[in-house]
């Protein structure tokens, strides 16, 4: 197990870079919009990053609300936890490049909006689990997160009914892109899902062993008699 | 099945007459949502026009608050007097007593927005433009949308510290769609502009979406251990 986490960690660490110099050096300037677009080879991976951790919270809510396996709830705590990261990137990347090309910072746009949206469910779920103490935690925060998705697509049909501002998608939503840029986004986002991974794996490698330690110091209490303290 | 609605009815008999006697969850509601409007009506002083606009947005705010005002209370009374472990140590099914606690809770904020309704066309001079019918259904969806959850998350925040600050925390994201489709419905029969259908039915698929969802776990909720 720590011999993959450690291929995986070098394999993260190479595509990061790659991508990076990808990023920054390897990928033609864009005509209109000049260096600022560049940001798009971390916005957009991050994005789908987040996603993917959003579903495979859902994934492991379900899983946990079927099976009961603690170990489900730990992945669903720690792709929650790194997905609201990964969220907090795209909303901040977002605006940045949004302000010189849009001229504003911020719109009621659909994506827009439903990454906001995603990403308060997501903080409610984390504040949710932090103020609940005890067994139920893992039950209430995984009917949540099913409640959560449920909401998903609602706040998409509410919001498809405005005009809609962001870029159509240029993957896969029939616009044109650069097949040098298309190469070092699709890049960037193997590096972004490793790395993703990557951090999501150790937070719940942490969290696996913290709970045995807690159950460790509570069985050890219980078997210590009382005048030894 | 006669048996869900027998408890169902039951539950809800004796929630409605405790209310009845101590008008607890009522009274704090109106007074809250009475605030809320003359709180608002200082801070935007509209003229008739605008006040159109903006309408729709103040009415529903001022009536989730309130809403969440009596939702808080929902079980507070259950807890207090472990009526909770007993029922979930009988054998009535656990929907029944949901169904019955959101039905309550519906008629409180319904109540609330029959008496509310007249003070803000009194302080905002609204009078609809459009096919004001419409705005009966509205009401009725938008007040079930916001119960519906209202009543489960007032259920799921009884076994967290500070539980009254988590209702609104796990309430107000869940509830962003139902919150935007009843602003812009309102907004649309008040000024006349557009159409609210794509709106009301957007609300029922709301309502039926979440309804299903929240008796579908309602019973995980309850046992959770």
């Amino acid at each position: 197990m720590s011999r993959t986490f450690t291929i995986l960690a070098i394999v993260a660490a190479g595509l990061l870079s790659w991508g990076l110099y990808g990023a920054l050096v390897g990928a033609p300037t864009e005509q209109t919009m000049g260096d600022v677009q560049r940001i798009f080879y971390y916005h957009v991976p991050s994005a789908w990053t987040a996603f993917t951790l959003f579903a495979v919270n859902l994934v492991a809510s379900v899983v946990y609300l079927i099976k009961r396996n603690p170990k489900a709830d730990a992945l669903a705590l720690a792709s929650a936890e790194v997905g609201v990261v990964f969220c907090t990137v795209v909303l901040v990347t977002g605006p940045i490049w949004a302000r010189p090309v849009w001229g504003i910072w911020w719109t009621w746009d659909l994506r827009l909006t439903l990454t906001l949206v995603l990403w308060l469910i997501y903080v409610s779920y984390l504040v949710l689990r932090r103020f609940s103490s005890g067994s139920q935690t893992p039950v209430m925060a995984a009917v949540l997160a099913i409640l959560g998705a449920l909401d998903v697509p609602l706040v998409y049909f509410s919001i498809w009914f405005f005009r809609t501002q962001h870029p159509q998608p240029v993957v896969g939503g029939g616009g044109s892109i650069d097949p040098r840029m298309l190469h070092v986004l699709l890049l960037n986002w193997a590096a972004f899902s490793c790395f993703g991974a990557l951090v999501c794996w150790s937070r719940y490698r942490v969290e696996v062993v913290q709970r045995e330690v807690e159950e460790m110091l509570a069985l050890e209490s219980l078997l210590e008699p009382r005048g030894a303290r | 099945m006669s048996s869900v609605s027998n408890i169902t009815r039951v539950t809800l008999f004796k929630d409605l007459r405790l209310e009845w006697r101590s008008k607890d969850a009522i009274n704090s509601m109106l007074f809250f949502a009475l605030l809320v409007v003359v709180i608002f009506s200082f801070s935007f002083d509209p003229t008739a026009e605008e006040s159109r606009h903006i309408a729709g947005g103040l009415v529903w705010v001022a009536f989730l608050f309130a809403a969440v005002v009596a939702l808080n209370q929902t079980w507070a009374r259950e807890v207090r007097n472990q009526v909770l472990d007993a029922y979930r140590v009988s054998p009535a099914p656990a929907n029944s007593l949901f169904l019955a606690k959101a039905l309550g809770n519906f008629i409180f904020v319904t109540i609330l927005e029959a008496l509310m309704t007249p003070l803000f066309i009194v302080f905002y001079n609204l009078r609809p433009l459009g096919p004001g019918y419409q705005l009966v259904f509205v009401a009725i969806l938008g007040t079930w949308a916001l119960v519906v959850n209202g009543t489960f998350f007032a259920a799921m925040s009884l076994r967290t510290r500070a539980r009254e600050i988590m209702l609104p925390l796990l309430l107000f994201p869940i509830s962003i769609p139902a919150v935007i489709a009843m602003v812009n419905a309102t907004g649309a029969i008040l000024t006349g502009e557009a159409s609210a259908k794509f709106w009301i039915v957007l609300l029922v698929a709301y309502d039926v979406v979440f309804t299903t969802g929240c008796l579908f776990l309602f019973e995980i909720v309850l046992h959770a251990e």
